[in-house]
């Protein structure tokens, strides 16, 4: 049976490249987070990094998709089933008349940011989860955390789509909700033994160079695919995209010259996830000198904010907090301030646009309500599963480490043959 | 024969390596090692927090020479591994009962590369 459809080719072609290149993010996270453990957990945190591919894009498809894009329920809490499970090419998805793609395309793109962000959280728990209990708690995290976010900003049904909120590609879905569902489960894991006085440092830092690497091209697809479309939109963002991760480099740089005296290859590549996460949200609604002004901005906060959590002594480990959350918040108000119409019509103008401060204003409130919905949900999921199967490692697995205690497997070995089967 | 070893910074292995080639050392056996002595440790950097690292890494090299070469096999270690800071490392001498050479199953003396050894 010949099927004709009416969608764009090249807009459809765009937006599932972009969703490949979006996929790949997540391997990408897995070799940046690698290089940044310990040798002894490094399998540990690739490990989780990979689960969550294989667990929330099934969740995704089988029902997460429809409750975060199909009609909402209760004023724009939750979407309904409407969608099924991602089986037909011909439902439309409500709200979005307007899309030249694929409605499934649109859908799977939307799958590769649940996996992404899910993945992101394990840099707050990295060294001591055990890897049940992270399977359980990224399941639960799935549907009650992110499907509802999703559903409150990226639909436009949602409670705070419908009030006007922008977030061009997750400032508030993805980066803010990851750092304060990461700080929600440092909390409730507690510190790693040891932390912070014994110092644990990054293994490899030419991995986490190749895992930037592959999260900077990745995130061309996450920004400039989700105009959805092969138009200027996306054009500005690809754009904006490059432009902010190099100006969160330069900014992070010159905290790092200035405090410590040295300019440091971690420091750079923190600096460039830093300006992307901030433009995320900007990407396709501001214009290009806002887009450096942004990306510098968060290279500088984010490298000032990393260092909170020595003061206030939670083990943020990977500092998902101190580089997505915050990245996320500067991101979510810059649209408030820069977006403009002239470079999205369907966008809004912010305050320096003439816009007056309502955008602003409600930039404002979907990053609290985000951030306080992400960091509580995620915490109670993880105090329940703690409770039940249990999260936190035992004090002797976590000293011998993630890969051998909960793998049975080691990342580096001399590679000659030292036993038997 | 001896067993000299010494764990020497890695920057100075060149030169050590090309001064014992000189005096006519023809095998050594070298290892990348870690430790602390006076130097204690190291400062490194990441995220702009400064950590003490305890354990520094050195190179460490092994040679077994003839009891006549060892103490010009020590002078040469000394003389070029040194860079009269603190954590150039240390040197020291061991007595050697038996050295075979796997291949010819020579023994002793002959079983050492060493122009007079």
């Amino acid at each position: 049976m010949t099927t004709i459809n009416h969608f764009s080719s090249g807009d459809t072609a765009w937006v599932l490249i972009s969703a490949a290149l979006v996929l790949f993010m997540t391997p990408g996270l897995a070799l940046f987070y690698g290089g940044l453990v310990r040798s002894k957990n490094v399998l540990g945190i690739m490990m989780q990094c990979l689960f969550c591919i294989a667990v929330v894009s099934i969740i995704w498809a089988v029902f997460g998709f429809s409750l975060a894009f199909g009609h909402s329920i209760a004023g724009g809490i939750l979407g309904n089933l409407s969608l099924g499970s991602m089986s037909s090419d011909h439902t439309k998805i409500p709200g979005f008349s307007h899309l030249t793609i694929s409605p499934l395309a649109f859908g799977v793109f939307q799958m590769m940011f649940a996996v992404i962000t899910a993945a992101l959280i394990a840099g707050g728990g990295a060294d001591r989860m055990k890897f049940v209990g992270f399977a359980l708690l990224i399941v639960i995290w799935t549907v009650v955390v992110y499907v509802p976010i999703a559903h409150w900003v990226f639909s436009p049904q949602g409670w705070l789509a419908r009030r006007g909120v922008l977030d061009f590609a997750g400032g508030t879905v993805v980066e803010i909700n990851s750092g304060f569902s990461a700080l929600g489960l440092a909390v409730v894991l507690g510190k790693r033994r040891g932390w912070p006085k014994e110092a644990m440092v990054p293994h490899s830092v030419p991995l986490a160079v190749v895992g930037a690497g592959i999260l900077w091209f990745g995130w061309f697809g996450f920004n400039a695919g989700s105009a959805g479309a092969a138009n200027s939109v996306a054009v500005h963002a690809f754009l904006n995209t490059q432009l902010a991760a190099c100006a969160g480099v330069i900014g992070w740089l010159i905290i790092e010259k200035v405090t410590t005296s040295y300019a440091t290859t971690v420091g750079a590549i923190s600096g460039a996830v830093a300006g992307m996460v901030a433009i995320t949200p900007c990407a396709g609604f501001i214009s290009t000198l806002p887009s450096i002004l942004v990306g510098l901005i968060a290279g500088l906060l984010c490298a000032l904010a990393v260092r909170v959590k020595f003061k206030l002594g939670y083990d943020d480990s990977l500092d998902v907090l101190g580089v997505h959350g915050v990245g996320g918040l500067v991101g979510t108000i810059f649209v408030g301030l820069f977006a403009t119409l002239a470079v999205n019509s369907s966008g809004a103008d912010g305050l320096f646009s003439g816009g007056g401060v309502h955008l602003l204003s409600v930039q404002v409130l979907a990053a609290l309500v985000t951030a306080i919905y992400a960091f509580g949900a995620t915490a109670l999921i993880a105090k329940l599963v703690d409770k039940t199967v249990g999260l936190r490692l035992s004090p002797d697995d976590e000293s011998i480490g993630l890969d051998s205690s909960q793998h049975a497997e080691v990342a580096y070995s001399t590679g000659q043959s030292q036993g038997h089967l | 024969m001896k067993l000299v070893t010494a764990i020497i910074k890695p920057h100075k292995l060149d030169s050590v390596k090309e001064a014992l080639e000189t005096i006519g050392v023809r095998g050594m056996t070298i290892g990348q090692v870690e430790g602390f002595g006076r130097q204690r440790g190291h400062t490194e950097v990441y995220r702009g927090a400064e950590y003490t690292i305890d354990f520094v890494p050195k190179v460490r090299i092994e040679i077994v020479c003839g009891d006549a070469q060892s103490t010009q096999v020590v002078d040469t270690i000394l003389e070029s591994a040194s860079t009269k800071s603190i954590g150039d490392g240390k040197v020291w001498v061991q007595s050697v009962d038996e050295v075979i050479r796997i291949r010819t199953n020579e023994r002793g003396s002959d079983a050492i590369d060493l122009d007079g050894g």
